[in-house]
């Protein structure tokens, strides 16, 4: 089918990532209030605009350098399965960790939106957020929505859709690392190209390895074969 | 001037602040606590023990992360306030 | 070039240093957005969660805390399901005349009621009569609490302990998991990262009761325990055996996590991080809802797709004959010296073998079975049920033994085969079933064997 599109929800845990997910699709992913609650993948989906929008809500991570099996189940997902947007969902009383993980994000693909959620919270704890700064900094969509209380769902259904049809295209920031680093990364990164090719960013995939992610190899050995095989 | 004082995570009371110069651990966890926020030049509360005095919480880059003493008691700062 | 070479390559390049420096750069990179983009008017401080962390997780109060919230949950779980089960089982003994009176009335042959109405409906009947109020009721309980942020302070408070016996601090997590279900507690066990500490974590989640072996507790517990007890009191001489029951579990599960960390799962605790979010309060109705409609009624489908077919295998083996006495009857005889060695007999045992698919079925099954034997009696009411027991010689060691060994024994199936996926390992999984199996034999043949010592029966 041309137009159903894959929509992965990314986040720290904690972050109600399962509670939009819930609002979003009417489903019933279980949500809790502690680190781990969500283990493996759930979809669901939603029509909008004569379009499917398959969300899957994947377990929390703090980073994408995985160090638990739930975490690996997240950045797997993320970096080979490529889902045509991403959701990253952050906590807006805690963005300092959270943005963390939004810019590890948006390292590795393209199609991303920050969803800033509990803005309700945030709110109340006299938290301000200017998202059209963040979004001019970030280079994709920045926006405020709260999925309890499902605020803010009309414009982020409305920025998928344009995502997906190409009216907005993303560009993510790129990180600039100090020199040295940078340097590092230029050496390795086209001999990484050579081995993966388009399907995933080389630039993240040399940095992973610089970083020293053990277990990416036997991923990307495992993309390999199956793009061989293909 | 008055040397700061240095003093391990696990020392801490309730209430201290500590800004983070040295994480003696490596790989997996070490990793971990980085990205957690415990990372150089970092400012970390002492928020409270366990009924059992380990492990001890931390609020650290705006959240709340409980730490085992083997590893608070490798993370080393200095003692930037005492809470008062 | 390999990607592996390229690994080593990029390890030549790379120092510590240097990977401290990505993860210092991403840190310096968010503080710098947050610094630009988000301001903090005034130190509007969640002071909330401070102040009710105060009293959770209190070096006087944390622990007496962690009690009374399990106790409530299980009295309200228990004085709450009182009502509609036996409404329920008032209604399904209506129905079931009205069939009867309907199979009669069509002049159906007696071997097809039999195994519809006395094995199908009635084996199925009970499993809902049983099992759906305590678990409607104990899902949105535990998801109230769940959401709010309770659990990780329960893995706080615990931590020291599962410490000691070398368990990871989460486990406590994937415990609480288990209460509803030990199946997908397995699958929450992923949260562990040390692969040892999280097969210790999978080894002992069965000793935490799942909703399934709920009904068979709260039944005996109130039958045999609580005997005396009226109303409000019986409910809570009820609660009060049954924590007894979960804490026992809780003893069991440091016990065997000791044991292992000792001998074939040797190493000592690795790291561990566990965050406390803020208090949160849940959306009350969405949560109450979703916990206790969708959750409360796969269990129960699930429950009942095992319950059916075993009711009417259990209907037929008792009423095919081979010889002068039914399959049913050969086996129990077969099993009944070895049961009653643990201060059982024959029919619970049958009743736990052909239990292992679910739990749930592990009561209807074994009532089938005395039924089937014994007068056959209509069981209206509870005094009924426990008619039924007396009449095979029951007394409160067998109730007792059978808690304890409902508490103890294998994991169903569901679970074993999650095990199976989760460890890849025949080994493993052939162990899960081993270790409980052991213990739930021991503890009552020792429990048995004293009180039968000291003559107190
Ligand atoms: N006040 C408020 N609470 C929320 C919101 N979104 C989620 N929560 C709560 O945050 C907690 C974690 O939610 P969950 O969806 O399980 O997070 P996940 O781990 O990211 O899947 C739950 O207690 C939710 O009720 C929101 O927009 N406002
Ligand atoms: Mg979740």
């Amino acid at each position: 089918m041309g137009n159903e599109y894959r929509i992965a929800l990314a986040g720290n845990p904690n972050t109600g990532k399962s509670t939009l997910f819930n609002a979003l699709t009417g489903l019933r992913q279980h949500t809790g209030n502690w680190a781990g609650k969500t283990v493996s993948l759930a979809q669901g989906s939603v029509e909008y605009k004569n379009k499917t929008f398959q969300f899957i809500d994947l377990p929390g991570t703090y980073s994408l350098f995985s160090n638990s099996k739930d975490e690996e189940v997240a950045r797997n997902y993320i970096v080979f399965e490529k889902p045509d947007v991403t959701l990253v969902v952050l906590d807006a009383t805690s963005l300092e960790r959270n943005f963390n993980l939004a810019l590890q994000v948006l390292e590795m693909t393209k199609n991303v939106i920050i969803c800033i959620n509990l803005i309700d919270i945030a709110e109340k704890q006299g938290i301000e957020i200017k998202e059209r700064l963040l979004t001019n900094r970030l280079g994709v969509p920045v926006i405020k929505i709260s999925a309890r209380n499902k605020i803010g769902f009309p414009l982020l259904l409305d920025t998928i859709d344009r995502i997906v049809t190409g009216a907005i295209e993303c560009q993510p920031l790129v990180l600039q690392y100090p020199d040295e680093i940078e340097e590092k990364i230029r050496q390795i990164e086209p001999h990484v190209r050579a081995i993966v090719g388009d399907h995933v960013s080389a630039r993240w995939v040399a940095l992973r390895l610089l970083d020293g992610d053990e277990s990416l190899l036997d991923e990307i050995n495992r993309l390999i074969t199956l793009k061989g095989a293909s | 001037m008055v040397q700061p004082k240095i003093i391990k995570l696990v020392d801490g009371e309730k209430g201290n602040i500590i800004k983070i110069t040295d994480l003696q651990l490596d790989g997996v966890m070490r990793r971990r606590l980085l990205d957690l926020g415990f990372i150089k030049g970092a400012q970390v509360e002492v928020v409270r023990k366990s009924p059992l005095g380990d492990p001890i919480a931390f609020r650290v880059s705006q959240t709340t992360i409980a730490l085992r003493k083997e590893e608070s008691s490798k993370i080393e700062g200095e003692l930037i306030s005492n809470g008062e | 070039m390999h990607i592996e070479q390229l690994y080593k390559e990029a390890q030549k390049l790379s120092t510590k240093q240097l990977r401290d420096d990505i993860v210092q750069h991403l840190h310096e990179r968010s503080h710098l957005l947050c610094q630009e983009g988000i301001t903090y008017n005034k130190a509007k401080k969640d002071t909330k969660t401070e102040k009710l962390d105060a009293i959770f997780t209190s070096p006087i109060f944390g622990f007496p805390i962690m009690m009374i919230m399990l106790g409530t949950v299980f009295y309200i779980t228990i004085a709450g399901a009182n009502v509609p089960s036996s409404l329920l089982a008032d209604f399904f003994g209506w129905l079931e005349s009205q069939l009867t009176a309907l199979f009669t009335f069509l002049h159906a042959p007696e071997w097809l009621h039999g195994m519809l109405i006395l094995g199908l409906f009635r084996g199925t009947a009970w499993v809902i009569a049983v099992m759906l109020p305590p678990m409607a009721i104990f899902f949105p309980t535990f998801a109230l609490l769940e959401n709010y942020g309770y659990l990780p302070r329960v893995a706080f408070n615990m931590d020291r302990l599962f410490k000691k016996v070398g368990a990871h601090g989460k486990q406590s997590l994937t415990m609480a998991m288990g209460f509803g279900c030990n199946a997908a507690a397995v699958i929450s066990t992923r949260i562990i990262e040390s692969p040892r500490e999280r097969m210790l974590a999978i080894l002992t989640n069965n000793f935490v009761p799942c909703n399934g072996r709920w009904g068979t507790l709260i039944v005996f517990a109130s039958l045999f325990m609580a005997a005396g007890f009226t109303g409000g009191m019986k409910s809570l001489v009820t609660t009060g055996i049954l924590v007894g029951i979960v804490l026992f579990g809780i003893l069991i599960t440091f016990f065997v996590s000791w044991f292992l960390s000792k001998t074939a799962l040797k190493g000592i605790p690795t790291h561990y991080t566990l965050e406390l979010p803020p208090y949160r309060k849940p959306k009350i109705f969405d949560t109450v809802i979703r916990a206790s409609a969708t959750k409360s009624w796969s269990v129960l489908v699930r429950a009942v797709k095992v319950a059916a077919p075993a009711a009417i295998l259990t209907w037929v083996f008792a009423n095919i004959y081979i010889g002068d006495s039914s399959i049913l009857l050969h086996a129990v005889n077969f099993l009944d010296p070895f049961g009653r060695l643990l201060g059982l007999d024959g029919y619970i045992m049958m009743a736990f073998i052909l239990g292992l698919p679910a739990n749930e079925i592990v009561l209807p099954i074994l009532l089938m079975g005395y039924l089937s034997t014994g007068s056959l009696t209509e069981v209206k009411s509870m005094v009924d049920l426990k008619k039924i027991f007396l009449d095979h010689g029951w007394t409160w060691l067998t109730a007792l033994n059978m808690m304890l060994f409902s508490l103890l024994h294998y994991p169903c199936g569901t679970t074993l085969v999650n095990i199976y996926k989760e460890t890849k390992s025949k080994k493993w999984t052939f162990m899960a079933f081993l270790i409980p199996t052991v213990i739930a034999i021991v503890i009552p043949l020792m429990i048995t064997q004293t009180v039968r010592f000291f003559g107190w029966i």
